[in-house]
């Protein structure tokens, strides 16, 4: 493509909530640009990664240790494995900006995480920054806001 | 399960181990709540946290839910979070600012911000009653003791006791290194802490914080695998600053033998005597000069060149000097533990220190840390491992001595178990029916 629709805007935001719940992991890696960070803000409405605490704010460097780990040998919190699943809404096109090749997503969500007797459910929103490169979208930045991001978890293995 | 009693829950501890029911049972847990946490001193927060006049924010101190308040005369108080009318909670929200006066929400009784009470509606109808001659006609009830060491605030909830100075001693040298390293020689809380629960006794996670013979194994998973990838990218220098957060974590047994654990009376103690994790960090532009300019190039460099890694607080804290780090490990349950994690900005130093503090909380402390993931399974696994009745004692004997001496100040070996020790026999010390004798007064 060289321009993408609304709707290949939309289907790839439902196409990386699939990989994720496959754990289609390098598929997943593959989305990102290099230079993009995946943020979770711990405040309500956080302005910036830097001056608070976040619960992410992992580059690339991050997000493939965090992979990695996750089939390495001596993963114990991951024997079992996790499971994840998402439910999504329509994502919402907030910005669509062919010339400045800048397309920007809002989606609201459900995110289950099970592991052995446990599953967890966090409602949250995920904007994403999107960018084509070589015909492709990428993942220029995507940042998951908590609807509870106040409340104490449990671990959080796997990614929204 | 047998019945304890404060005596007879001093007896699970015997130096080299201890019974598992120090973790597991209900009623030990009830015991040193009821003791351990009311004889100690307990950290409450950092007074930051409420600047201003009215400002509040409730805790727990043990299992006591509490409200640090400044007063008018601009000192912190800590009271009991509760009406002495019905019991309602004064305050649900973690912090806000209440103005001159508490007033419960239930029937309106007010409270001066010290908890001396204001008024009640109808006031006649109390007229000859008697409430004014009890406790709850004073007032909200303040905890026994509160002490601000340069701004972190803490409590002992029993009337007498053991002082702040006696309890703490020489350790607080480890708070002081961390609020040293501030030119301006005070903290500020910087945002809220990242909460993180556990489903296991709280003194697990407080032994964890001198375990040196953990990280290389159980953090394999994060660290080990972060060296692995770092080593297939074909060892790129400078590294960034999650790896000199992070690959540090795999050093060698070799390396935490040598950096040393020291105890000190009363349950405290911290690793790395003789250099730490911490050390490598990259220079932060601007950040010595200021330090320089504050203190002198000789008594900055003093300051820098102390690099301790974890300082444990009997009975429930951690403090991380060189990143200006709290954890405060807040118990829920023999079962249950609260962690909030807490990074302060080291006031007139470069932001760019606070941003890797900040870079060392999500990494390590996070629900959705790596490192984290790594130890709370650890922590779990023990906790339902312990339901086994195939052993009752925990081990806790590495590098241990008959009649080690824990009212004298000691460095050892950075692999040893004694600082876990050292916390049992503060457990046994101050889990009494009857606090010490009344302290001087101040």
């Amino acid at each position: 493509m060289s321009t993408p629709t609304r709707d290949d805007l939309i289907d790839f935001i439902y196409a990386e909530a699939r990989m994720l719940d496959d754990g289609r992991f390098e598929d997943w890696l593959a989305l990102w640009m290099p230079e993009g960070h995946y943020w979770m803000p711990l405040e309500w409405q956080q302005k910036d990664p830097h001056s608070a605490s976040s619960y992410l704010y992992e580059d690339n460097f991050m997000l493939r240790l965090r992979v990695e780990r996750l089939s390495a040998e001596r993963t114990f919190s991951q024997k079992p494995k996790s499971r994840c699943n998402h439910v999504i809404q329509r994502p919402f096109v907030d910005e669509y900006d062919p010339d400045a090749n800048r397309y920007i997503t809002h989606t609201s969500m459900h995110y289950v995480e099970t592991r052995l007797d446990e599953q967890q459910l966090l409602a949250l929103t995920a904007r994403h920054e999107l960018t084509l490169v070589d015909g492709a979208l990428r993942i220029a930045n995507k940042r998951v806001d908590l609807l509870n991001c106040d409340a104490a978890f449990g671990n959080i293995q796997l990614l929204p | 399960m047998p019945s304890y009693t404060a005596e007879t829950a001093r007896a699970l501890v015997r130096g080299h181990q201890v019974h598992r029911d120090v973790y597991v049972s209900d009623e030990v847990y009830r015991l040193e709540m009821r003791h351990v946490f009311r004889n100690a001193w307990v950290f409450v927060g950092h007074d930051s946290q409420t600047p201003n006049k009215g400002d509040y924010f409730t805790t727990q101190v043990g299992d006591q839910p509490v409200i640090q308040v400044r007063h008018s005369d601009n000192e912190i108080y800590v009271l009991y979070n509760r009406c002495p009318h019905k019991g309602t909670k004064i305050a649900i929200d973690r912090q806000g600012n209440t103005g001159k006066f508490f007033r419960c929400p239930y029937h309106a009784w007010s409270f001066k911000t010290n908890g001396c009470l204001l008024a009640i509606p109808l006031k006649k109808g109390y007229e000859g009653t008697g409430l004014s001659e009890t406790e709850n006609g004073q007032g909200m009830k303040a905890v026994g003791a509160v002490h601000n060491h340069r701004g972190f605030v803490f409590a002992r909830l029993a009337e007498t006791g053991i002082s702040f100075e006696e309890f703490f001693g020489d350790s607080l040298s480890s708070l002081d290194n961390m609020i040293d390293r501030a030119p301006a020689g005070r903290m500020e809380v910087a945002g809220p802490p990242l909460r993180y629960m556990h489903q296991c006794n709280w003194k697990m996670l407080v032994e964890n914080q001198t375990d040196t013979c953990h990280p290389m194994v159980a953090h394999e998973s994060s660290a080990g695998t972060a060296v692995k990838l770092w080593v297939e990218m074909g060892n790129p220098e400078p590294r960034p600053p999650a790896m000199q957060i992070i690959a540090p974590f795999m050093s060698s047994y070799d390396f935490f033998e040598n950096i040393g654990i020291r105890t000190w009376p009363n349950g405290h103690g911290h690793t790395g005597v003789k250099g730490s994790i911490h050390a490598d960090y990259e220079a932060i532009p601007g950040y010595f000069d200021a330090m320089k300019d504050a203190y002198g190039e000789a008594r900055a460099k003093a300051i820098l060149d102390e690099n301790r890694h974890n300082t444990v607080y009997f009975p429930n804290i951690m403090v991380k000097a060189p990143l200006g780090q709290l954890r405060n490990f807040i118990p829920l349950g023999a079962n249950k533990t609260l962690v909030e994690s807490y990074v302060y900005r080291p006031v007139g130093a470069p932001d760019e220190l606070t941003t890797r503090s900040h870079l060392y909380n999500r990494m390590i402390n996070a629900p959705t840390s790596i490192v984290g993931h790594d130890d709370l399974e650890m922590y779990e696994r023990a906790q339902e491992g312990l339901m086994s009745d195939g052993l009752e004692w925990v081990d806790l004997h590495r590098l241990y001595e008959e009649g080690e001496d824990f009212s004298v100040e000691a460095v050892d070996n950075g692999t040893t178990e004694r600082q876990m020790r050292n916390q049992f026999d503060a457990w046994a010390k101050f889990m009494q029916d009857t606090p010490g004798p009344a302290e001087a007064a101040e």
